[in-house]
């Protein structure tokens, strides 16, 4: 019995040498568990926070002008660069890495206002005085139960750890989609479409930190005097 | 290898645009939810429940996880959500020292006098 034939017996030709069994590269498959393990990084910060906000009295401080309604449009902005990086992958899928280009440069612009926007509603939070472990002071008078417990002063600290990380891993995207884009001629459509994983999984990442920190922590009622 | 299986990457940009809409209007729930009054166990679990189904369309379209061979699929998702999950151990202990805080039911405790001479 010729090798081939033993391994199509066993079912198991994948296995044997000489073949991507996942028909993927090497490199996406390293991209893909690099993305396992960020996930797992995202996922003990979220749980964290979740752990921290379950036992204390937690401040819901965010008022719909400006942390919700920047929030919101950040979203609308990585949701729409996920889109463009996708338009970018398909067109360097058909061998157009001029549109590729385009579109990975439009990716990047969204990247970049999502940034922007997200200083500047670090910058709203740092002016009304918060801090990694200090609340500001109209906070605590107002989020002080009737039984005396303050709220966690921790909320600053789970707010700028798990935003920070996002926002970092937003613009490590923007240098490497920048790389992708300078150099997508000489590149393989494979390493494009890596670039690309990466950049779903920040809008991925997103997709839970919004609702979990943002729309979670809404001032309903509008208790906050400002 | 066959470059040219590999270089196929499915999906029309109608797709891709219907995924994007979808998403938007994921998110529009999530926001208008905000603004209704109901329990928080209840909206947890609905937003939660909403950011699943966002991160399942980004992963099986966007990241195009859906189009891979399925060895692909079960190596990376199960592992995910199996650790995932395990974490979740730790909320007992969260619960339980939110009740074992203490609560200043009258007046706040003094310090006992001191019993030294």
């Amino acid at each position: 019995m010729s090798t081939e034939a033993r391994a199509e017996h066993f079912g198991a030709a994948d296995w044997e040498g000489g073949t991507l069994p996942y028909r993927v590269g090497h490199r996406k498959l390293g991209m893909w568990l690099f993305i396992v393990s960020d996930s797992l990084t995202f996922s003990a910060l979220l749980i964290g926070y979740s752990y921290l906000r379950a036992s204390n009295n937690w401040p819901t401080p965010f008022p719909f002008y400006p942390s919700i309604v920047f929030s919101s449009v950040m979203t609308f902005c990585l949701l729409s660069s996920s889109l463009t990086m996708v338009f970018g992958v398909s067109a360097s899928s058909k061998g157009d890495k001029a549109r590729a280009r385009k579109w990975i440069l439009a990716t990047i612009f969204f990247g970049l206002a999502f940034i922007i926007l997200h200083l500047i509603e670090w910058n709203h939070l740092i002016g009304e005085g918060l801090r990694p472990f200090y609340l500001p002071e109209h906070w605590v008078k107002t989020f002080t139960l009737a039984d005396g417990t303050p709220p966690s002063p921790l909320f600053g600290a789970t707010f700028f750890a798990i935003t920070g990380l996002h926002m970092f891993h937003v613009a490590t995207g923007a240098i490497y989609l920048s790389v992708v884009a300078a150099r997508v001629k000489k590149l393989k459509h494979e390493d494009v479409e890596i670039s690309g994983l990466y950049w779903h999984f920040v809008d991925l990442v997103w997709m839970f930190v919004f609702p979990l920190i943002y729309i979670m922590s809404v001032d309903v009622g509008g208790h906050l005097a400002r | 290898m066959s470059a040219h299986a590999e270089e196929h990457f499915a999906g029309s940009n109608k797709l891709f645009i219907s995924i994007w809409v979808w998403l938007l209007v994921f998110t529009l729930i999530e926001i208008g939810l905000a603004y209704r009054p109901m329990a928080i166990h209840i909206m947890l679990t609905i937003l939660l429940g909403l950011s699943i189904i966002k991160a399942a369309l980004i992963v099986a379209y966007f990241m195009h996880l859906k189009f891979e061979r399925l060895s692909l699929v079960l190596t990376i998702v199960p592992m995910l959500v199996i650790c995932i999950v395990l974490l979740f151990v730790f909320f007992p202990d969260s619960f339980r020292s939110y009740g074992l805080r203490y609560k200043f039911q009258e007046s706040p405790p003094v310090a006992p006098a001191s019993e030294e001479p």
